[in-house]
């Protein structure tokens, strides 16, 4: 959990559900497994719903990192 | 409906008709002379391509071309003329398959897809729908219909609270402490606000958790695992012209404790009822104390047996409340 720097990266604020967890894994595809994205999510539905949609298409979150009214998650590309 | 049942049984004596599959119930008289619709036996609202073929053939040959997909996931082919009977049921043996029910009886359950490709899923909804229609189908019950659902997680799309018996799948997280990373998805995740961060862990609140599993499902380190899993037994409701939501009377059953409170309360509702009341009635009138003492607590099961216990799980509305 030491390589914290991503490899690529996404602004999903104000993007409503399930459209941002489609637009990550669009981005996720792009990407070769261990690769690290990053995600800026919006509180609220966002966190509820994408983290756990995430975990079933069995990538991981490496970091949640709060900011002002939303989070940046860093998320690596599933083995 | 006496008329009807004599009608019937000279009819099939007369036709040579098996009077005990029309009495079976999965023929029901519309309103049209002569005219009835078949009710198939759907457990789960689970079909095969084959059996849905021989259904739509059916509906080709002695319907009108038409099937209805009815509420409690049966489908039912309306028009069929009773002088049929015998060749449609030698059609649905040719694929395994029979009529529903009506009447007194245990009617066939009713399942959500469950966990076998739902991600809500907590429980195997399916499977055990399919066993407890293979055991209890068409049991009668003396009084009146009895029916029952089963949900695989606390949102509930069957309608467990409705039934006569409704059982829906639950979990109890758990903490592993030293592998948590303090990342908070847990608490986001909650949608009855039942965590919190105390330092650098979440808490739960048991007063405030439904046990969806949400928790479980986000942790992205594992460290929220699953304790306990097993069925929320609700028993006592009904819809219709006078429903009644179901009381909450065990928590964190097993399959086989499922099938033991089944027996047991159709037993119970069987002495106790009178003329053709549900078993909420039945509750309602002699007291769910009673039904707690006499059928839950002998099971040796977790009880629900306080109403603080079961406000969580409900959120207000129209309950025609006097007060």
């Amino acid at each position: 959990m030491t390589q914290n720097s991503a490899e690529s990266e996404l602004d999903l604020r104000g993007v409503l559900c399930p459209l941002n967890f489609v637009h990550i894994k669009i981005k996720l595809e792009e990407m070769n497994s261990g690769d690290v994205l990053e995600v800026l999510l919006d509180d609220g539905e966002p966190m509820r719903n994408v983290p756990k949609s995430l975990k079933q298409e069995g990538h991981r979150i490496l970091r949640v990192a709060p900011e002002d009214g939303h989070y940046r998650l860093l998320i690596q590309v599933a083995e | 409906m006496e008329g009807l049942k004599a009608e019937l049984r000279k009819e099939s004596r007369r036709l040579k008709l098996n009077f005990d599959e029309l009495k079976s119930g999965g023929f029901i008289k519309q309103t049209q002379k002569d005219l009835f619709t078949v009710r198939l036996r759907c457990p789960g609202g689970r079909v095969t391509a084959d059996k849905m073929r021989t259904a739509a053939a059916i509906a080709d040959k002695y319907g009108r071309g038409e099937v209805h997909i009815t509420v409690r996931q049966s489908v039912e082919v309306p028009y069929v003329n009773y002088i049929h009977f015998d060749a449609v049921a030698e059609e649905l043996r040719a694929v395994n398959w029979s009529v529903a029910s009506c009447g007194a009886r245990v009617r066939v359950p009713t399942a959500c897809a469950g966990c076998s490709y739902n991600p809500n899923g907590l429980v195997d909804t399916q499977g055990i729908c399919a066993e407890v229609d293979r055991r209890y189908f068409g049991t009668p019950t003396g009084h009146h219909k009895f029916k029952m659902s089963f949900s695989g997680c606390p949102i509930d799309c069957f309608r467990t609270r409705e039934m006569d018996l409704g059982f829906q799948g639950m979990v109890e997280p758990k903490l592993l402490e030293d592998l948590c990373n303090g990342c908070q998805l847990c608490v986001k995740g909650c949608e009855d606000k039942a965590l919190r961060m105390e330092g650098d862990l979440p808490v739960r609140d048991d007063s405030l958790c439904v046990g969806c599993g949400d928790c479980v499902k986000v942790c992205p380190v594992d460290a929220m695992v699953v304790a306990r899993r097993g069925w929320l037994a609700r028993v006592g409701g009904r819809h219709g012209k006078h429903p009644l939501f179901a009381y909450e009377v065990a928590n964190f059953l097993t399959d086989d404790q499922v099938y033991a409170l089944i027996e047991t309360t159709v037993d119970w509702y069987r002495h106790h009822g009178e003329g053709r009341e549900r078993i909420g009635a039945v509750i309602g009138r002699i007291g769910l104390n009673t039904y707690l003492d006499d059928v839950v607590r002998p099971l040796g099961v977790e009880i629900v047996a306080q109403a603080d216990q079961r406000r969580k799980y409900w959120a207000g509305g129209n309950l025609y409340d006097s007060k």
